[in-house]
């Protein structure tokens, strides 16, 4: 176990996010449904894990006593891990992948915007290097959102279905931990709750023009932010992990 | 050893991804500091995720000890983000020359609006207006793929960040 105070905590959960869908994304390597989406959606991949490289880099930091990025990745177990489930979730077909990019980037991006004045300087400055990351991200999967929502038919069915399953993981996106409360109350962190108004409207414009309709009264599923996770997790960690157990220490 | 000598040093690094930039022409050099002999090279990324940092740090190393620069350290700044404002005029010249298309000036902005028509990007092959983008995202995060219609060629434009 790796001490952590509530600064590390949200550092920890911010990095954790962006590590596990990084992952996911990367999954899509060589199997994307044409050449220039595969090389698009592998992009996000590799920003997801250059930003989740420099929050663990800081959370390291503040840690000291010899943490690393590595160790912060590799070497902690799930219940460490604070992500939330939505990005743990297999990648399941295009429309599931897409779907869930355009939740997350429309979180991220409204996060980042608020962390750019972070009282931590360097969280501040991650925010708004990732943030112009985080655009392009959102316009991307916003438009194939409308694409497969006022596309085909059989586009239309698998959109719809993502909806379905994707809808009840949006929830802890906007539950705010302890770590959350504490982290913005110090003006280093940001309560996500007050993101959720605004993310809504976001959606609701975005799912108008793919003329989907937005799911109403769904049970919402939460654990991850303290380390409670879904069946997936274990499978994903021990393939992101596996080299580093296998042959601790090694090195490229 | 000068602030301006190591500058030109740092002129023979050159971006791993992008061969005809060196790290000067691409902006990402931020400052370089001599202070009781220590030499002090601070860069910034381009993209959070890039990928030839590690190898740009590895050779900036390099050319510093090859030159009996034993004393230094390798600073990595996030802030203020990297811009494509940043690049010099020179290597957007060379990028040109290499066949990749430079980014546009400032007064094309960034925008974020849905399925926006392309930027006026030249193509660096036949010169034409006449080009449409492929996909906003290309063969390095920092480029996005666009094709000719005047003379077909793809090509790769280093795109607005």
């Amino acid at each position: 176990m790796i001490a952590t105070n509530h600064i590390v905590s949200y550092l920890l959960h911010l990095a954790d996010n962006a590590l596990l869908l990084a992952q996911r994304n990367a999954e899509w390597c060589g199997h994307g449904p044409v050449l220039e989406q595969d090389i698009a959606i592998t992009n996000i991949s590799l920003d997801l894990l250059g930003q989740s490289r420099n929050f663990y880099q800081h959370a390291a930091t503040l840690i000291g006593d010899g943490a690393t990025e590595d160790r912060l990745a590799y070497l902690r177990t799930e219940r460490e891990f604070k992500n939330c489930l939505l990005v743990e979730l297999p990648r399941g077909d295009w429309a599931f992948t897409i779907l869930r990019q355009f939740a997350f980037s429309a979180y991220q991006q409204l996060l980042f915007r608020e962390l750019r004045n972070s009282s931590d300087d360097q969280l501040a400055a991650i925010a708004a290097k990732s943030l112009k990351e985080v655009d392009y991200h959102l316009r991307w999967s916003s438009e194939w959102v409308i694409r497969l929502g006022d596309g085909t038919e059989e586009s239309k069915v698998r959109i719809q279905h993502a909806v379905e399953e994707i809808w009840p993981y949006t929830g802890e996106l906007f539950l705010t931990a302890e770590y959350e409360a504490a982290a913005a109350k110090d003006g280093i962190g940001i309560d996500p709750g007050t993101l959720h108004t605004l993310w809504m409207k976001k959606v609701e414009s975005i799912f108008d023009e793919a003329t989907l309709p937005l799911p109403v009264g769904v049970f919402m599923q939460s654990g991850g932010k303290q380390g409670k996770h879904t069946e997936h997790m274990g499978y994903i960690l021990a393939e992101l992990q596996y080299l580093q157990r296998a042959y601790p220490n090694s090195e490229w | 050893m000068e602030e301006k000598d190591i500058a030109s040093l740092l002129e023979r690094v050159y971006d791993p991804e992008v061969p005809v930039l060196t790290i000067v022409d691409l902006g990402i050099v931020r400052g370089i500091t001599i202070n009781n002999d220590e030499v002090e090279v601070t860069i910034t990324p381009t993209y959070s995720g890039c990928p030839a940092m590690d190898v740009i740090r590895a050779q900036i190393r390099m050319v510093l000890l090859e030159n009996g620069i034993s004393k230094h350290k390798i600073t990595t700044v996030l802030s203020p983000a990297w811009t494509t404002e940043w690049m010099t005029e020179a290597g957007k010249q060379r990028l040109k020359d290499y066949g990749i298309a430079p980014p546009n000036s400032k007064q094309q902005v960034c925008h974020d609006s849905l399925f926006s028509p392309n930027d006026a990007v030249q193509c660096p092959q036949c010169l034409s207006y006449n080009t449409r983008r492929v996909s906003e995202f290309g063969s390095t995060a920092c480029k996005a793929l666009y094709q000719c219609e005047a003379c077909k060629e793809p090509f790769d434009y280093f795109k607005c960040h």
